[in-house]
């Protein structure tokens, strides 16, 4: 078969001694990242961006140190929810409910062994759908015109803000906010410049990087100083003594983990959804399926197979839409978008053909990283334990130096600081006000694509304002995202986990 | 409250887009909408959108009281002081400097923040530096 073929191509660019040393830092990065509190897969790639663009990486090397980092950050997660109570991320929110309980009852260890071993489940059987649905949806992509793709953009906002807010019409303020920014800058058809006030700094646009570097870490940081926590949550360590799962459980768990996968990678493929979705999901329907004796919530392995294969999962899935079409629809795939973008790469349907060797060097990466994440975590879990004793009067002022350095290697400009600065201050008020920032984020990833096929679409029918909705495909898109925007009013509840909006993204 | 304060701020924000967009120069080349169309769009989404948070805002967020509200705008001076400093002293010593700050605000005591501070400094230039071969500020000394 083709696709396999080509991912045996993919193995080949993988392969090399340069790319596996690469995806095994990512991975190990990842899973501490993953595990800090404070550091999720969204802010901690965020910052590392700038330092691997500027580490003059090629691309599909960079891109295999930041995806293994982002694959890496969802195993990690899990590490402090079971431990502390605290998810270390937003998607393991799901795996303190029951994860937590099991520790308590002295199953740490195997809780531990148990969410590493359904994360490599729901990674490893996401990415096999990856390999065989992004080449389907990519057929359709390429049949893609202007207006569907002004279509395509508004439902990744319409479905970003109805599915993964709490408030419609704060997800439509962040969107706008985005938009706006985006527009600053020479506009590139005419070559005029827009909401500059001839300041020459402002002609090349804001870079979205400066963005989101302020947006998800500077924020951060002064969420952190709101509470003089400092020091580090004690870890009860005294019950690791084995970190393995016996047979028996991972029997009992295995219906959890498959349908959790199934449910998971399909979350992660809405647009709008992403890994929290998935997580979030697959616990409800796992508990209305298999708690019939009222154990979850008190330590049932399978309500931390199922939240965890989920979530991962869905971090596969995510990446569909986002490679195939070159539309993200979670936080964090938003910052893999940026990723591709800071490295000249546009995603989408034309990636699959002109570039196969960075979408199938990417995929067989995320294979190796997942056997690597297995390997990783089961032996040094109790590494990672220790990392999670750093205090955060330690952590964040270090994390914010390195965003600093990264943004700083990119120009060197003071003025990008500044405006990182502003972002992060910025970021701090709207996360506050329980406004999502990952809409801002893909306004200005997306606005200038939008708006150059708005302008193209117009101008190819002369004008005629029915073309964006004159073809069968625009019609299907706009109707999924009338749908995806109205849908929440309708049955939110259901889909919703309450969050905590200072939770890392 | 806030929400209100919000919505208000986000439709004076529109309205100066909009001014700024009409504002916008086009030249003898231009296509059939222009640079002008699709910014005036966002500016009416966005006054649009701001009108809800003030007919229905959501509960008010607990803001920090005006003690932690002080640490956070110390932090935003020390980070912008240290942008400011980091061409003139160099990485090192300003680094070290903003970290230790950084650190002692959040809870640290004085000496172990400073050695917080200058861990972190050598730690990102030895790293970032000195192997990963990134170019870091300057200063006077050359480092």
């Amino acid at each position: 078969m083709d696709v396999f073929s080509q991912l045996a191509d993919g193995f080949a660019v993988a392969l090399t001694f340069q790319n596996l040393a690469l995806a095994l830092v990512g991975c190990f990065l990842g899973t501490i990242i993953g595990a800090l509190p404070g550091l999720g897969p969204s802010n901690g790639v965020a910052i590392l961006i700038p330092v691997a663009f500027t580490l003059g990486l090629p691309a599909t090397p960079a891109l295999i140190l930041l995806t293994s980092v982002y694959y890496g950050a969802m195993y990690g997660g899990r590490i402090s929810s079971i431990l502390l109570n605290i998810p270390g991320d937003e998607p393991a929110l799901m795996t303190t409910l029951d994860g937590y309980p099991m520790a308590q009852k002295g199953q740490a260890g195997e809780a531990l062994a148990l969410s590493g071993i359904a994360s490599f489940v729901g990674a490893f059987f996401a990415t096999w759908g990856l390999v065989f649905l992004a080449p389907q949806l990519v057929k359709v992509a390429l049949l893609f015109g202007p207006a569907e793709y002004f279509a395509l953009f508004a439902l990744a906002f319409a479905t970003l803000g109805g599915v993964a807010s709490q408030n419609q019409a704060k997800a439509v303020i962040a969107a706008m906010i985005g938009l706006a920014i985006a527009m600053v800058g020479v506009d590139h058809q005419t070559g005029v410049p827009r909401m500059t006030f001839g300041n020459i700094h402002l002609y090349e646009g804001i870079d979205f990087l400066v963005a989101i570097v302020g947006l998800f870490a500077i924020s951060e940081v002064l969420l952190f100083l709101e509470h003089k926590t400092g020091a580090a949550p004690s870890v009860q360590t005294q019950k690791l003594a084995r970190v393995t799962a016996p047979w028996s459980m991972l029997k009992s768990t295995s219906g959890a983990m498959g349908r959790s996968t199934i449910i998971g990678f399909l979350a992660g493929v809405l647009p709008g959804a992403g890994a929290s979705l998935g997580s979030f999901v697959s616990y409800t329907v796992e508990k209305k399926i298999s708690d019939k004796d009222g154990t979850f919530g008190k330590g049932d392995p399978r309500g931390v197979a199922a939240p965890e294969a989920g979530n991962n999962a869905a971090a596969g899935g995510a990446l569909v839409p986002m490679l195939a079409l070159g539309v993200p629809g979670s936080g964090t795939t938003a910052v893999l978008l940026a990723m591709l973008m800071a490295l000249n790469i546009t995603p989408g349907p034309l990636l699959f053909t002109q570039r196969p060797d960075v979408v199938w060097g990417l995929i067989a990466a995320l294979f190796i990283g997942n056997i690597m994440l297995l390997c990783l975590n089961i032996p040094m879990v109790g590494l990672f334990v220790r990392v999670l004793r750093v205090p955060s009067k330690y952590l964040m002022p270090a994390v914010t130096m390195i965003s600093f350095v990264g943004i700083y290697g990119i120009s060197g400009s003071t003025f990008d600081l500044l405006m990182m600065i502003i972002f992060g201050v910025i970021g701090y008020i709207l996360r506050k006000m329980n406004i999502p920032t990952v809409p801002i984020i893909l306004g200005i990833l997306l606005g200038n694509e939008m708006e150059k096929n708005l302008r193209r679409a117009l101008e190819i029918s002369n004008g005629d304002v029915n073309t964006l909705w004159g073809s069968p495909l625009t019609i299907a898109i706009w109707v999924l995202a009338i749908v995806g925007f109205i849908a929440p009013f309708v049955f939110g509840r259901f889909l919703r986990p309450k969050k905590d909006p200072t939770v890392a993204p | 409250m806030s929400d209100r304060a919000l919505g208000v701020a986000c439709l004076l924000l529109s309205a100066f887009y909009i001014f700024m967009a009409t504002q916008i120069q086009t030249s003898f080349i231009t296509d059939y909408l222009g640079p002008k169309f699709f910014p005036i769009l966002i500016g009416v989404l966005l006054a649009i959108s701001a009108i809800f948070p003030i007919l229905k805002p959501d509960p008010e967020p607990d803001w920090p009281g005006a003690a932690r509200m002080i640490e956070i705008v110390f932090a935003v001076a020390v980070m912008v002081a240290y942008t400011y400093a980091l061409p003139v002293v160099g990485f090192v010593l300003s680094t070290a400097i903003t970290s230790g700050l950084l650190s002692w605000r959040l809870g640290a005591k004085p000496l172990s923040a400073a050695m917080a501070g200058v861990s972190i400094s050598v730690g990102i230039y030895v790293v970032f530096h000195l192997i990963l071969q990134l170019s870091l500020a300057r200063g006077p000394w050359g480092f």
